[in-house]
């Protein structure tokens, strides 16, 4: 009972930092399987009738950008172009729609996606704009159940296609996009039989060395206004993004929420540690008698000091273990119930046991420094 | 060096501050108490007698005047060598026995040491303890939780405490006020034996036929010594037991 707010307050501090934790590693997560060291270059937007489209929506970005960016950019270990869209599916009697990527050989590689099942598509098939393609898990269960889809035969835009393998699943992306329900084809493919088009929605380039990144997309910017024309003072007609960006962006925002909900926790441990302040006074007092008897056989104020802020640390240590037991265990619980991502770090469990050990001291002082300023004949005399 | 004399007051004034009035409750009390002395310090309550006891335990400081204990000056030391000296030289038995509750005879009686300058192992802390326990006949009982005892036995735990330090001078502030004339003899007859073996006793008492148990009565009045004597019928508590009770009667 004593002990509550400190439980209360650890138990909500290893909690919410695990959840904090939690999310961010998500995050964490989510950006990596974007692919290490990559540049992600958009078509820029157009303006028709005053309508601006988004990025990607003016075909800027043409098949020979990605060339020159592969022959002329140093350290680029791969490049992707990208072409996408959504469209109905169909196979059998089944059919479904889902989101159509046209990409590269390199395309694997670079989002570092490898294949559960079967082969992805070459450079060759790429070449020759071959009617072939790899699907997700999601698209894959939709359309085949638990046959095996690969060798089958998927029409799209009443094309058939050749499925050559099946993704390994990855799950929602961080803008909740189920990742896995989509059809990857050669850009060629998809640009000649499927969507048309001559133009790229955005390319996708991977350095070899994260520390060349920045020089590459200043290179990959100069190149592209050069090939596009662009006079100085004039706006580019591309954004480029870098992954680091992307994941620097997210992770603050995950670090705020963590240091919002740690604050959060970090208040209810000062209202415990006054909770254990107005306990230990209760103590102090109740226990007067005692504390003459021990100062007439002999006790310095000292070792009354020590006595009584060691009964305090002992109070808030001990609620800080079931805090950090029950704080586990509410994370273990959100993780199964809420499907909320949690991660317990020993750090953060130390962090909270010391806290609650610090507030046993600093609260615990000043009743105990009462005790130990108490006169022994009054202490005595006290009914 | 001290020529026998364990306790020297000399000119020992207390005024106490309420406010603004000051109230004198000792008024310049001289006395000399001697090694194996059986002191029993009497007077009607507000005569001072309490002041003065809580000085002679090293719990006060007088105002004025001096306190040689043991040969040593402690009217000027302050509250730390005050309690060391309360551990090492000085015995406390109380009124109210002043038990420490959920915690066993034994430990109790531990608790001087627990404070003490030597560091003791918990082996002799508990052997010391046990020993000082069965010298005022309560071996068997060291488990045993003063709610569980009865007052005489509860008192006799808190001699056994005030002993365990082998002090210069057992202080008894009435100890047997809480306790039926029987139990009170038996008290008496442990004092007694105590200070036979050499051990100065100082006991505040305001009955007069538990003061007669003593080898001097010393009386106060408004905070001054009225009448010092030296008692000449003293009883023998043993002796008394032996005929209150028969044939079944054990001391200790």
């Amino acid at each position: 009972m004593t002990a509550l707010g400190i439980i209360i307050g650890v138990g909500a501090v290893i909690a919410m930092v695990g959840i904090g934790n939690g999310a961010k590693a998500q995050v964490e997560a989510q950006i990596a399987s974007l692919g290490q060291n990559v540049i992600l270059i958009f078509s820029g937007s157009t303006t028709s009738s005053g309508i601006r489209t988004g990025w990607g929506g003016a075909g800027t970005l043409k098949i020979e950008d990605a060339e020159a960016i592969r022959r002329e950019v140093p350290g680029v270990i791969g490049v992707s172009e990208e072409v996408v869209s959504t469209t109905q599916v169909a196979a059998g009697n089944q059919n479904w729609f889902t989101r159509i990527y046209g990409e590269s050989a390199d395309y694997f590689d670079i989002r570092q996606w490898p294949l559960a099942d079967g082969a992805p598509f070459t450079s060759q098939d790429v070449r020759s704009a071959n009617k072939v393609c790899v699907i997700g898990r999601t698209t894959a269960t939709q359309i085949y159940g638990n046959e095996n889809p690969i060798g089958q035969i998927l029409r799209i835009k009443e094309v058939p296609f050749t499925i050559t393998g099946v993704l390994t699943p990855k799950g929602l992306s961080t803008q909740g996009v189920d990742q896995d329900d989509i059809v990857i084809m050669p850009y060629t493919s998809a640009m000649k039989r499927v969507i048309g088009g001559t133009t790229l929605r955005n390319i996708n380039v991977q350095i070899a060395d994260p520390r060349q990144l920045e020089a590459a997309q200043q290179q990959i910017i100069s190149l592209l206004r050069q090939r596009h024309n662009i006079r100085p003072g004039r706006d580019d007609d591309f954004t480029v993004r870098n992954q680091q960006e992307i994941a620097q962006a997210a992770t603050a925002t995950t670090a705020v929420m963590t240091i919002l909900l740690g604050s959060i926790a970090g208040v209810s441990l000062v209202v415990g540690g006054i909770g254990i302040m107005n306990i230990m006074l209760v103590s102090v007092t109740e226990r007067t008698r005692e504390i003459g008897v021990r100062m007439a056989v002999g006790a310095r104020g000292n070792d009354i000091l020590t006595q009584f802020l060691i009964e305090a640390v002992t109070l808030s240590s001990v609620g800080g273990v079931i805090g950090i037991v029950c704080g586990i265990g509410a994370s273990k619980v959100l993780s199964a119930y809420a499907n909320w991502p949690t991660l317990i770090s020993i750090s953060s469990v130390a962090i909270a046991f010391l806290f609650s050990a610090a507030v046993g001291i600093f609260f615990g002082f000043y009743p105990a420094r009462k005790a130990a300023a108490l006169d022994p004949i009054e202490a005595l005399r006290y009914e | 060096m001290n020529n026998g004399t364990i306790v020297s007051l000399i000119d020992v004034h207390k005024t106490y501050r309420t406010g603004e009035m000051e109230v004198p409750a000792v008024r310049g009390v001289s006395i000399e108490i001697k090694c194996g002395e059986f002191v029993a310090l009497m007077g009607a309550s507000g005569s001072g007698k309490s002041t003065l006891m809580n000085i002679l335990g090293c719990l006060d400081r007088p105002t004025t005047g001096h306190y040689i204990l043991d040969g040593a000056d402690v009217s000027g030391l302050d509250r730390d060598h005050l309690a060391d000296i309360r551990n090492r030289k000085i015995g406390f038995v109380f009124q109210n026995f002043n038990l420490l509750p959920r915690t066993s005879a034994r430990e109790n009686v531990e608790l001087p040491l627990v404070y003490g300058v030597q560091r003791l192992t918990n082996a002799e802390l508990r052997e010391r303890a046990d020993r000082v326990l069965a010298s005022v006949g309560l071996a068997g009982r060291e488990d045993h939780y003063p709610s569980q005892l009865s007052g005489g036995q509860q008192q006799r735990v808190a001699i056994a405490r005030a002993l365990v330090n082998q002090p210069e001078v057992l202080l008894a502030d009435e100890p047997t006020g809480n306790l039926d004339s029987k139990t009170s003899v038996e008290i008496m007859a442990i004092f007694q034996q105590l200070n036979e073996s050499g051990i100065t006793v100082v006991m505040v008492t305001h009955e007069p036929d538990i003061a007669a148990y003593a080898k001097r009565n010393v009386m106060m009045r408004d905070g001054v010594i009225l009448d010092d004597h030296l008692v000449s019928q003293r009883s023998n508590a043993a002796t008394q037991l032996k005929t209150m009770t028969g044939s079944n009667a054990s001391v200790v």
